[in-house]
């Protein structure tokens, strides 16, 4: 797949959503690009805090006060988010993009059957009878392997493992056929072994309906078994993006390195596992030039002095870094 | 289920065989009757004489064993004031209270839910601010005194409402009732909005704070991102969640107004039960107070179990064994 070919199916340029709290402006997202074409799976990766969730709520709109999005453009199709009115994204949030959250054991209400949370999407979304809808959400329970769906959808979320709850939320969010899922950190609050029964689903059911998906994690691991494409967040910023494999392959930016790094290797058991010193420093109060210096081992005067942009690396890597690594290199 | 019912038909039976007990000592142990049915100027003879005919001169064993038996019967004695059965007197007055206390609690319930929603949705709003200011004065501004000015206002000023009675009645099923007549209506307003202010703030409190809770939950915002408007996202998924204390404070409001709607009554002049209660306690006419402790520990009985029965048709977690 070459991405110049395709029109992207979402544009999100320079967007910038910040929380203005007593403490002062939280810069969670300070002008974060990047785009997804139709069937691709982008990896959004960065540690706790970096605002990669915010990203995934202000494509949809779903930005509370005091967050507020402040600038930049969100494209569907040519269409900018930004600008629509509530009426307009409540047509497209569930029907064009619709959103798996981090824990299944809160995202379901707890008083409405299975069955009536997946109806209403349809609902909204549709104009289906009752019984085509019915069919559908039991033709969608089955395809995320529940079995006895008829039966299941008069069920209440309680009457479910965590598992199968996650497998109820993905199911509702295909269930208007939308053409992008965003996924926030979709497996964090499960099982292990769930996890990659997780995974593999909505990697065959994103690949079976030909939907794009945004992958918001902190798990390179997981990202590099289900992204085409990856963008590394830090501090709000994009610091390296790239095709997945060369990215984690040989990243230029000593922050990519040091997350892969930290992912523990089970053929090295006896060795101290890595982690990046330091910690992210107060978003209310960024220091001048490059965020990450003070934890940069490579970290230069020149680093405090110009934040460095976002530039072309080698292959398909950009990365945000005045002095970015080598193949084989290490941080 | 029916095992459920079962025990607790059986719980409530409990509960007011204790409430018979505690009720009959008090009875026993405050004042002797028997002053109030004979002439100032009786003598020995037929002051003893009356005591016979009430059973008064029974010790207490032998009293309680003819009460209880009496009670299970449906026979609660004559009034000794009024001399018919007491039973019948509350009962002619029980719509009356009742209509009172439905219209005040329906007038708390359509007030209450919507600003409490809004109010919780919104907790930052100018309008919310102002709308939880004005609940703090619904609470602690007495009803004796909001009667009054409601009166003064309405009654005496505008003379938009009048000021006491219950105006025309029609008879359904045997029952007075005052709601089917414009009239009627006409009379009600006043005090079943003055009944209606502290439950109303009660209440818009309660869902406001679990509206709040609730708006904090993950599936609040999942309702969002499937696309559901703001008002079935607040309605369809929050109110619901936030219903529980909602309707348990609903509960014992509507069990304590129908019980203690006196002051209200007595304000403006509604002949319901608070009114006989009063005169009954200054004649000492105990067959009259024993229904009527009798009927409110019933009411109260009936109305938590109405209650726990309603928490499992809201909360599917719930069940009841």
């Amino acid at each position: 797949m070459t991405e110049a070919a395709k029109q992207p199916l979402l544009d999100v340029h320079d967007l910038r959503t910040h929380f203005h709290t007593f403490g002062g402006t939280v810069k969670a997202v300070n002008g974060v690009s990047f785009d997804i074409a139709e069937g691709e799976v982008m990896g959004l990766v960065g540690e706790s805090g970096g605002g990669k969730s915010v990203v995934g709520f202000s494509i949809l709109g779903l930005i509370d006060s005091p967050g507020k999005i402040e600038g930049g453009q969100i494209l569907l199709d040519g269409e900018d988010l930004v600008k629509a009115g509530e009426a307009r994204l409540r047509e497209i949030r569930g029907r064009e993009i619709s959103m798996v959250f981090q824990d299944p054991m809160t995202s379901l209400n707890p008083l409405h059957s299975v069955g009536r949370q997946m109806d209403e999407v349809l609902r909204l979304h549709s104009d289906l009878d009752a019984q085509a809808r019915h069919s559908a959400c039991v033709e969608m329970l089955e395809s995320v392997g529940i079995s006895r769906a008829t039966e299941r959808l008069r069920a209440y979320p309680h009457q479910f493992s965590g598992g199968m709850r996650q497998r109820v939320v993905i199911a509702i969010a295909l269930l208007a056929r939308p053409r992008l899922i965003i996924a926030d950190e979709p497996t964090t609050a499960l099982d292990v072994t769930i996890q990659s029964q997780i995974l593999k689903l909505m990697r065959r059911q994103i690949a079976e309906k030909g939907a794009s998906m945004i992958l918001v994690t902190h798990d390179l691991a997981v990202v590099s078994e289900m992204a085409d494409r990856i963008t590394v967040l830090y501090c709000g910023n994009v610091v390296e993006r790239g095709r997945a494999r060369e990215l984690i392959e040989a990243p230029a930016h000593p922050y990519t390195r040091g997350l892969i790094d930290s992912i523990p290797d089970p053929s090295n058991r006896h060795e101290r596992l890595k982690q990046i010193p330091g910690t992210v420093p107060d978003i209310r109060n960024l220091p001048q030039g490059c965020n990450f210096r003070d934890r940069c081992p490579r970290a230069q005067a020149l680093c405090a002095e110009i934040e460095p942009k976002l530039s072309a690396q080698r292959g398909s890597l950009s990365a945000a870094c005045h002095f970015p690594l080598n193949p084989g290199e290490s941080a | 289920m029916t095992g459920y019912i079962f025990k607790r038909l059986l719980q409530m039976t409990l509960v007011l065989w204790v409430v018979s007990v505690i009720v009959f000592l008090m009875m026993s142990f405050t004042g002797d009757p028997v002053f109030m049915v004979v002439p100032i100027d009786a003598t020995d003879a037929e002051i003893a004489q009356a005591r016979r005919l009430l059973g008064l001169d029974q010790s207490l064993f032998v009293q309680y064993g003819r009460f209880v038996t009496s009670l299970v019967q449906g026979d609660f004695g004559n009034s000794y004031v009024f001399r018919q059965p007491a039973m019948a007197l509350i009962l002619e007055r029980l719509p009356a209270t009742l209509e009172m206390v439905l219209v005040a609690m329906a007038l708390a319930l359509v007030v209450a839910i919507p600003l409490g929603v809004y109010a919780g949705a919104n907790p930052n709003s100018r309008i919310s601010r102002t709308i939880m200011a004005g609940s703090l004065l619904g609470i602690s501004l007495p009803g004796f005194w909001v009667g009054m000015v409601l009166i003064f206002l309405f009654a005496v000023h505008w003379g938009i409402f009048p000021s006491s009675g219950r105006g025309d009645t029609a008879e359904i099923f045997g029952l007075r009732v005052s709601l089917l007549t414009a009239d009627g209506w006409h009379h009600i307003i006043l005090p079943a909005v003055t009944l209606s202010l502290a439950t109303m703030a009660i209440l818009l409190r309660m869902t406001r704070a679990g509206m709040m809770e609730v708006n904090r939950q993950d599936f609040m915002k999942f309702a969002r991102a499937k696309g559901a408007t703001r008002r079935d996202v607040l309605y369809k998924h929050g109110l619901k969640n936030a219903l529980i204390p909602v309707i348990t404070i609903f509960g014992l409001q509507l069990g304590d107004l129908i019980a203690f709607a006196t002051i209200t009554e007595t304000i403006f002049s509604w002949p319901g039960m608070g009114k006989l209660l009063i005169d009954s306690i200054y004649r000492a006419d105990r067959p009259v107070i024993v229904v009527y402790l009798m009927l409110v520990a019933l009411i109260f009985v009936v109305i938590n179990f109405l209650v726990d029965i309603i928490y499992t048709l809201i909360d599917p977690r719930i069940t009841l064994k």
